[in-house]
């Protein structure tokens, strides 16, 4: 489960710093090839510079913080939903639905089911029997916690 | 209740507490490792992108933002030809047409990803009114009224400026006093005559291209120009497009070794790219003055297919060459300022649009430039769009031109021979990549990025405003007269790309190789 854990947070993280080091990076492009259901609420993120801007920053700085939550296990179950929130828009926005083309390119062959879900399912495992208070600064963070209930 | 015993047998032990604090930072070396892992790459990164960059020697940044705009008095426009380049001509210089305007604002509506309005919206004033237009076919002659009054870019019902005032004859707005300059946007028959009469009347001349019809008709064009001092702009607004001023710059760095082949292409595939344009239903006798749209064609009797279909006759047209071929050369000349070739053949023929046309659907072109060693090879179709690139190779890499600009060492490269054993560059990746609209140029992009950049997805935004090149082309043109600076696709760009047009419809229709005599300046 650590592991697992630690291999998300690898990712995340990376993604989000090689976002953050790239001056070129947005992701409006990601969002205007958006396909399916919800492809009007994406590319309507697009519409406003100020709230592509915001859209940016938070995916951006939610991936490392994201991935340093799983990485050091800290505030874990807050890290693992917000991952899970995330994944699920990545997922929504390119629905590997059939019938559905996309610009950017696939490395994979996917039906319905693609990485996204798939790390997005792990995720919602880690949620369920969550790790850092058992191996992380979790640990620190709720035995402050319960020593200052004991200390009352 | 696990972590109550800890606590409890963390105050009786050190030994315990160490444990504890190991499992709580267990993980931390992890982000060590990542820190390390990511610090290598970084380097990896860079160090290939230096030794790329100091290999080309390209500069790093971005084509600058034009100038900003002239001030001076306003400037006063005539339009002559109101079809269908024509109103996107005004649109540029700032005058849509009411419904045009309702027409983009609903689809905005409906597709918030169509910007159209938006972009108009946003478009420079330029400072300039319309004060006369013409059209010989009544209902665009009033289009054009209408579109000159919207001075506030309003839609239909929205409040409207001055009405300018319809002209019936071209030479009549050319003498008008209250017109400074004129936009021409007529069939290919009447751009010298009118060109020439506008430059008479010391109006200053913005043309489509091609810049005429006849050779002979060339040299009056340049001379009149040139006697009467007015500024001149050729319609070919391939001149603003970033990636050309690029790639401009990377031949004078020399990146692609010496070039031998130029390969330009047309590849279209329907109706309208074809040239059969839609019947307008107003269209008649009496609402077109035919014989002034026959001017210095050979008479023939009305007809509504040649009015609105002209490109498909000799009789008005330049076919392919005057048409396509010209936007890829000026391209061409613009960057490697070709000039005009020392040889033409053509062949080529009409085998899909049986309908009558004199002009081919198939065409190529292969101009010759012995003093440059090089071969311009021109081919189009107009009944299949596979896309074909337009590609000038070197013997150490090739370059790629669309929206975007990619230049791929050649594996078997004398300059770059080194760098490919070593690894630092892989001939199947670019060398160089220049994006528009992006802040900086790369060495390294991802296939993603090159993805996007391909299927014109990358230039809904540049710099968070999309830029019409027609509109910077006229924006530089309206520019030069105020200020005197020179123009793009002035009249020495204009001869040349008229008579290298003219060589290769020569060179078709009368099955002979034609050569240019840059003594006599003269076509033989």
């Amino acid at each position: 489960m650590v592991i697992l854990r630690l291999l998300i947070g690898w990712h995340f993280l990376y993604e989000g710093i090689a976002k953050l080091v790239n001056p070129n990076w947005t992701s409006a492009f990601y969002l205007l090839d958006s396909q399916g259901w919800f492809s009007p609420f994406f590319h309507s993120l697009t519409l406003n510079s100020d709230v592509l801007a915001t859209v940016d920053f938070l995916n951006v700085w939610g991936l490392i913080f994201i991935g340093l939550g799983l990485i050091l296990g800290l505030f874990t179950r807050v890290a693992t939903m917000a991952g899970i929130v995330l994944l699920a828009f990545y997922y929504l926005s390119h629905p590997p639905f059939v019938g559905l083309k996309y610009a950017s390119p696939m490395e994979g062959n996917y039906l319905v089911v693609d990485k996204t879900l798939i790390e997005l399912a792990a995720l919602a495992v880690l949620y369920v029997f969550p790790t850092g208070k058992e191996i992380g600064v979790d640990r620190w963070v709720l035995g402050r916690k319960k020593n200052k209930k004991q200390v009352k | 209740m696990e972590m109550e015993s800890d606590n409890k047998e963390n105050s009786l032990s050190g030994k315990v507490h160490r444990r504890e604090w190991v499992k709580t930072l267990a993980t931390v070396p992890v982000l060590g490792v990542f820190a390390y892992a990511w610090y290598r790459k970084r380097r990896y990164d860079r160090l290939l992108k230096k030794n790329i960059f100091s290999e080309l020697n390209m500069s790093t940044n971005p084509v600058p933002a034009p100038p900003p705009l002239s001030e001076g008095k306003t400037l006063r426009l005539g339009i002559i030809g109101y079809g269908i380049r024509g109103p996107h001509l005004a649109r540029a210089a700032g005058f849509a047409h009411p419904a045009w305007i309702d027409t983009v604002r609903d689809a905005a509506a409906i597709n918030p990803s169509d910007t159209r309005y938006q972009d108009f919206l946003a478009q420079d004033d330029l400072n300039v009114v319309v004060n006369g237009v013409c059209d010989i076919f009544d209902t665009y002659g009033e289009l054009a009224v209408e579109a000159g009054a919207n001075i506030y870019r309003e839609g239909t019902g929205g409040k409207m400026g001055d009405a300018p005032r319809r002209f019936k004859n071209y030479k009549e707005l050319c003498a008008s006093p209250d017109i400074d300059a004129v936009i021409i946007a007529t069939p290919d028959h009447w751009h010298g005559p009118m060109t020439i009469e506008a430059a008479r009347n010391g109006k200053h001349v913005y043309c489509e291209k091609p810049m005429t019809w006849t050779v002979q008709e060339t040299y009056e064009v340049v001379k009149a120009v040139k006697e009467n001092g007015v500024v001149f702009q050729l319609g070919h607004q391939g001149r603003q497009t970033e990636s050309y001023i690029k790639a401009r710059e990377a031949i004078e760095k020399d990146l692609l070794g010496k070039i031998t082949l130029i390969e330009v292409t047309t590849n279209r595939n329907d109706p309208n790219g074809a040239w059969v344009y839609p019947i307008h239903p107003d269209a008649g006798p009496d609402t077109i003055d035919w014989e002034q749209f026959i001017g210095p064609a050979p008479w023939h009797e009305f007809s509504l297919e040649r009015f609105f279909r002209w490109r498909c006759w000799w009789d008005y047209s330049t076919g392919l060459s005057g048409d396509l071929l010209t936007h890829e050369y000026d391209a061409m000349n613009q960057i490697l300022g070709l000039g005009i070739p020392r040889s033409a053949v053509s062949s080529g023929g009409i085998y899909f649009y049986k309908d009558g046309r004199t002009v081919p659907d198939v065409l190529h072109t292969v101009f010759e430039y012995p003093e440059k060693d090089l071969t311009l090879m021109y081919s189009a179709t107009l009944a299949s769009q596979r896309s074909r690139g337009k590609v000038i190779m070197g013997h150490d890499a090739s370059m790629e031109m669309g929206d975007t600009l990619i230049i791929k060492a050649d594996p078997a490269s004398t300059r770059y021979a080194k760098q490919i054993r070593k690894g630092i560059i892989d001939p199947s990746l670019p060398i160089y990549t220049y994006t528009p609209g992006t802040k900086q140029v790369d060495a390294v992009t991802s296939a993603t990025e090159q993805y996007f950049a391909g299927r014109g997805l990358l230039y809904t935004y540049r710099g968070g405003k999309r830029v019409d090149t027609t509109h910077l082309h006229i924006r530089e043109w309206i520019d030069a007269i105020r200020t005197g600076s020179p123009t793009s696709c002035h009249i020495d760009a204009g001869f040349e790309e008229a008579m290298t047009a003219h060589m290769g419809t020569i060179a078709y229709r009368e099955g002979r190789k034609v050569y240019w005599d840059p003594d006599k300046q003269q076509i033989i």
